[in-house]
């Protein structure tokens, strides 16, 4: 006897549809007792999803069936009569969407794998893009610097300055500044403090006269590393090693490269010592001393112009 | 007497090189390396080439060698403001050979620039950057960009006076461009100031972000290269677009032939459509 062939397909179709429905309302059962605010709505949102599809597969038959797609095939070489045609003529290698379909399988595996290529790239770009740029653009650390009691400068002298500006950090961020004692101005001290960064291309000026290294004097101001204080008479300004920039003694230009004068540090007296603010940028000085008038500016790149048409060209500064 | 040598191989002989191109020809069938190895090196070139033609692969022989050299160097190289100049003492003085392989990457560097330079010399006076090779010209462009990246980038890691000032130097000569230049200068500081972030970044860009694009452009000069064959010299007497009539081996092997020399490739043709 002859084993009876059933081919036809079981009416309604096997479906898992409806077990992971029930997984998801038992999910959110679970949920409410568990974790109202998260498992609850992971439960919700499967359920929803199972039911969508298992209406979707349970209407299959009113809606209308799907089109009929013409299976791929192959012309092979050598098994017709025909020659093999050659890659630049005849039909494209994808099949032609059956007529009625609108939209397509193979449309809709090309956007949502260009979708998901365009998420996963995202989500992997952002957290980069944002290591690479957030420290060097985000907020910077103020570093204030204690140089110690006024005792240590006095009136009408100069004094060379070396200080680190992060002692954590160590030498690589040792700063110099030239300061001199101007006395004082309606009862409050004056100073002025300049730095030794070139405003040509950021390289160490030098004082322009003698440094008295051995009128050294050492400040421990309890921040990791000794302060430096050597007496110096800058009587020609400042000069830059690197391509010749020449400054006065209050940081005016007066030869060379150089767009501007040279910057200088804001300053205050806490407790008897001298402290160093922020830096800020100096067009330039008209008179000296503690009756200088400084053009003051917020602090730029050495080689970027504060005033003048060529201001133009820095409208905009990263934090600093 | 042809015939007699050929028949004079014993078996043994077919055998044994039967043996030694099996691996080959194993490797040919399943890749199509062999082949497309073949396609590259033995493609045909106008025949009045000359040694200023050889620049480019001198150019490209520097690059390899600074590639193996740096990674050889990063081995022993610490990027970290307090040891930085400590390791390149000790590769310097201790480890076995250091000095030279230091050596080969520091005179090596200025060796790819000024290579590429003469190779950019050979292309401009050869006029070859004209049509239809513009694009690689400016593929070249940027590689040469990219290659003085390496050396600006390159160029701080050493971690003595000369590297630190000189970097000072370069990043603020990035901040005086206008209006984005301020920018640039704090990127490549990674910060107001230059901090120990700015030693393992640039050694971070010198031998992963650069490399990388150095390669890849590299590959795509190659592939132009070889897919819109060499030209030859301006004093060549062949006229420009001849063909080659003498054995049926396809027009133009020689001559300034710019313009036809594609259309003889498989893949212009495919690629061109009904353009036969």
């Amino acid at each position: 006897m002859e084993p009876e062939h059933r081919d036809e397909p079981h009416t309604p179709a096997p479906t898992l549809y409806p077990i992971g429905f029930a997984a998801g309302i038992a999910c959110v059962l679970v949920g409410l007792i568990v974790s109202p605010r998260v498992i609850a709505p992971i439960g919700g949102a499967i359920a929803i999803v199972f039911a969508f599809l298992w209406v979707r597969d349970a209407t299959r038959e009113y809606r209308g069936a799907p089109a009929p797609v013409e299976p791929e095939t192959r012309r092979e070489a050598g098994l017709g009569d025909a020659p093999p045609i050659p890659a630049h003529h005849g039909e494209a290698a994808m099949p032609e969407p059956a007529p009625g379909e609108a939209f397509p399988r193979s449309r809709f595996l090309e956007a949502s794998t260009l979708g998901f290529g365009a998420i996963i790239g995202g989500l992997v770009t952002v957290p980069v893009a944002v290591m690479a740029l957030g420290p060097a653009f985000g907020k910077q650390g103020k570093h204030f610097v204690d140089l110690g009691p006024l005792t240590n400068f006095p009136e009408g002298e100069w004094r060379l300055a070396t200080f680190f500006l992060d002692p954590g950090l160590g030498e690589v961020t040792r700063r110099t500044a030239y300061i001199r004692n101007n006395g004082t101005l309606g009862g409050k001290p004056s100073f002025t403090i300049i730095s030794n960064r070139c405003a040509h291309l950021g390289c160490p000026v030098q004082p322009n006269g003698p440094v008295f290294d051995d009128q050294t004097k050492e400040v421990d101001t309890g921040g990791g590393e000794r302060i430096k204080l050597i007496k110096m008479l800058p009587a020609g300004g400042f000069g830059c090693p690197c391509h010749g920039g020449q400054y006065d003694p209050e940081g005016n230009r007066t030869a060379g490269p150089p767009v501007r004068a040279l910057d200088r540090y804001e300053y205050a007296i806490k407790n008897g010592h001298l402290i160093l603010l922020k830096t800020f940028s100096v067009s330039h000085v008209d008179g000296s001393g503690k009756t200088a008038t400084i053009h003051k500016y917020r602090l730029s790149g050495p080689g970027q112009h504060i005033d003048g048409w060529e201001q133009i060209f820095y409208p905009l500064q990263p934090p600093q | 007497m042809a015939v007699s040598q050929r028949s004079g191989k014993s078996s043994r002989r077919r055998q044994m090189e039967a043996a030694m191109t099996y691996p080959i020809d194993w490797l040919e069938e399943r890749s199509g390396l062999v082949g497309g190895i073949r396609y590259f090196l033995f493609r045909k070139v106008p025949g009045d080439t000359n040694w200023m033609q050889t620049l480019g692969s001198a150019t490209l022989t520097a690059f390899i060698v600074q590639a193996i050299t740096g990674v050889i160097l990063a081995m022993y190289y610490k990027p970290d403001p307090n040891s930085a100049y400590q390791s390149i003492q000790h590769i310097t003085n201790d480890v076995t050979l250091g000095w030279l392989v230091r050596g080969m990457h520091k005179w090596g560097a200025s060796l790819f620039i000024i290579l590429m330079f003469f190779h950019m010399a050979r292309v401009f006076l050869f006029g070859a950057y004209k049509y239809p090779r513009e694009l690689n010209w400016i593929v070249g462009v940027i590689l040469l960009a990219t290659g003085m990246m390496e050396g600006f980038t390159g160029y701080l890691l050493p971690w003595d006076q000369t590297a630190y000032w000189a970097t000072v130097v370069g990043i603020n000569l990035n901040g005086t461009a206008p209006i984005l230049g301020p920018f640039l200068a704090q990127f490549l500081r990674g910060g107001a100031e230059i901090g120990p972030d700015t030693l393992s970044r640039f050694y971070s860009m010198h031998m992963l972000l650069i490399p990388g694009g150095l390669i890849g452009l590299i590959g795509l000069h190659l592939y132009l290269v070889v897919r819109l064959g060499v030209t030859s010299p301006p004093w060549s007497k062949d006229a420009a677009g001849m063909e080659a009539t003498t054995n049926g081996a396809g027009p133009a092997t020689n001559g300034r032939t710019g313009l036809t020399r594609p259309a003889a490739r498989g893949t212009w043709r495919r690629n061109g459509g009904d353009a036969e």
